[in-house]
């Protein structure tokens, strides 16, 4: 609704504003458009087209078929769906945990405890230590490695804790009266009430979890067990071929772009379908835990 | 009704007591802090081999210590200053470039009276930032590529095709548009957050005074939100070298090392590639070091022009 003393802006104004928000919007939607038209055109109306597809007018989804029939692509999904389902729950855990005992103003060692986690932010680990950890405590090769060096953000721990410190304590204080233990409590008073605060940092871990991909470069020997975004980064954007057969044998019978394109399609589907779902807690979930912190 | 007594004041409970009475939360934060004290902490205590010949074979403990000499080696290497110079320009093009176009973005945004139209868009500039980088690099080869849509388009039309993945000269101007398209729509949140906190009777006393569009915007808005401007920009400056490694990683070969090379590339390339353990090391550890020293700074001037700061007590 527009405020009383503000006038209706020229028409000259509303049109910029028209073009301005639809080259914005374009600009987003556009090269994701293109990636989904290629990937669902058939090879011959790709080839014809120079590589790229604006308007599929011969769909085929041969390329789907071909990367989920059980080659290296399809493996990768499953390996990055089973990281991100449980490297989300455990961080989650850990986050949550460690926000609840720090929004606590009388814990016992909060403090210390505190600085030594906002001195990490400060000092975030190097490339090359961290590298040495994940050896010596012998993660190499394990899915761990994409998990546990990974767990807490401290950014998350910050929001999660300031959003947990605006819980009224009348309402802890209340909850204790009535005899429920901190575990009783944090289950049926504080995270019901932090429902918003969950889902956003819910989605946060899982979209990092799900787009992790260089750490799979050095800590795997074992090109199987690669994420999807370390496939695609040899496939799509080096252009090499996979060494697994599956794909590369049939994909000389299809054209490797929509064949690649389908690739991104299914690396950004997850997000793209998870994300309508959380978006609406954003500026409540993010900024109400923020400011506060 | 009975009086009841006044409470006696409370003693501070004793250390003993405390601990006993937090020991349930103190548990539930454990594996938290375990993993900062392991993977943080530890890998603190790892940027010794920086100060060691490292031999991954010998481990820690059995390199050879050579005090100063990687130090010496990074700052004798020409690669080193090409990199740290890299990282420099495209962190003072994405000040200049990147910086303004969230606040640009949000005026817009916060100037829309539908509510419907103003969600939707927001929705979709949000989007690329839960992209991962290798897609969105995929994504500009499909676009901007030899044959992508652009050139693809060019030539259809019987213009020029432009070279843009891939050439040395533009490497720059690329990855500061890959971090707008990516970065900006996100980054409106807290410009709008910040906007629909600006007292609404400013606007009010500001139209009865005459003033337009304009006006209100340069007297009222903007006034409104500096600190948060001003917070937001100290804050860049104080992660100046954190441009990100990913994006840098993914596209250095297709450029070579003189063009695209950035401090956290160089480290990778000398420790993973080279087998330069101490050097990478060292390298890590300067930036480290050079990023703790411009936070802190950053955090000194947010306090002392009144603001909260990074790590606000």
């Amino acid at each position: 609704m527009r405020p009383a003393w503000q006038g209706r802006p020229t028409i000259a104004v509303r049109v910029a504003k028209g073009v301005a928000l639809l080259v914005v919007t374009l600009l987003v939607v556009f090269p994701l458009w293109t990636v989904v038209a290629t990937s669902i055109s058939s090879p011959e109306l790709v080839t014809a087209n120079g590589g790229y597809v604006i308007w599929p007018s011969d769909l085929s989804v041969d390329a789907y078929r071909e990367i989920l029939g059980g080659g290296i692509v399809t493996r990768a999904l499953l390996v990055s769906a089973g990281v991100t389902i449980i490297g989300t729950a455990l961080s989650l855990v850990a986050t949550i945990g460690l926000a609840y005992g720090l929004a606590r103003p009388q814990l016992f060692g909060g403090r210390p405890i505190l600085l030594t986690v906002m001195f990490t932010f400060l000092f975030p680990p190097s490339m090359i230590p961290l590298f040495l950890i994940v050896k010596g405590t012998g993660l190499f090769d394990t899915f761990s490695a994409l998990v546990l060096p990974f767990l807490v953000n401290v950014f998350n721990l910050v929001v999660m804790r300031g959003f947990f410190q605006s819980v009224p304590a009348e309402l802890l204080e209340a909850a204790r009266i009535d005899g429920a233990g901190e575990f009783r409590i944090l289950l049926r008073v504080v995270l019901p009430l932090s429902k918003a605060v969950v889902a956003v940092i819910g989605l946060f871990y899982a979209v990092a979890y799900w787009n992790r991909f260089f750490e799979a470069i050095i800590y795997f020997n074992d090109q199987s067990k690669w994420p999807i975004g370390t496939v695609l980064r040899q496939y799509v954007t080096q252009g090499a071929q996979l060494a697994d057969s599956s794909v590369s044998e049939s994909a000389s019978a299809n054209a490797p772009q929509s064949i690649q394109m389908a690739v991104v399609v299914l690396a950004t589907l997850p997000i793209v379908c998870l994300y309508p779902f959380v978006q609406r807690y954003f500026v409540k979930g993010v900024l109400t835990g923020a400011v506060k912190a | 009704m009975t009086v009841t007594s006044p409470p006696p004041t409370p003693r501070p409970p004793s250390r003993r007591r405390r601990l006993r009475r937090d020991a349930l939360l103190l548990a539930l934060m454990l594996p938290g802090v375990a993993y900062f004290l392991v993977f943080h902490y530890g890998a603190l205590f790892g940027n010794v081999i920086a100060f060691q010949d490292f031999v991954p074979y010998l481990g820690v403990g059995d390199s050879d210590w050579v005090g100063f000499s990687n130090f010496a080696a990074m700052f004798g290497d020409p690669a080193f200053w090409n990199a740290v110079l890299n990282t420099v320009l495209i962190a003072a093009l994405q000040l200049v470039f990147y910086f303004p176009v969230p606040l640009a973005l949000a005026l817009l945004l916060h100037s829309l009276t539908g509510k419907f139209l103003q969600k939707f868009v927001q929705s979709v500039v949000y989007l690329p930032h839960f992209i991962s980088w290798v897609i969105v690099i995929a994504l500009f080869q499909q676009i901007l590529g030899g044959t992508g849509v652009l050139n693809g388009f060019l030539g259809d039309h019987g213009l020029h095709t432009v070279d843009i993945i891939g050439n040395p000269t533009l490497y720059k101007p690329l990855v500061v548009a890959q971090v707008i398209w990516k970065e900006s729509g996100f980054g409106t949140i807290i410009f709008l957050a910040a906007l629909s906190q600006v007292d609404v009777q400013q606007y009010e006393a500001a139209a009865l005074d005459g003033a337009g569009y304009g006006r209100r915007l340069w007297h009222v808005t903007l006034p409104a939100i500096r600190p948060v401007i001003v917070l937001l920009l100290i804050l860049r400056l104080g992660e100046f070298l954190s441009i990100g490694f990913e994006q840098f990683f993914l596209q250095r070969d297709a450029v070579g090392p003189e063009a695209g090379e950035v401090i956290d590339t160089f480290v990778y390339y000398a420790g993973f590639a080279n087998g330069n353990w101490g050097l990478a090391a060292a390298a890590g550890l300067f930036k480290g070091v050079v990023g703790l020293g411009l936070i802190y700074t950053a955090n000194r001037i947010a306090h002392r022009l009144g603001e909260q700061g990074v790590y606000a007590r």
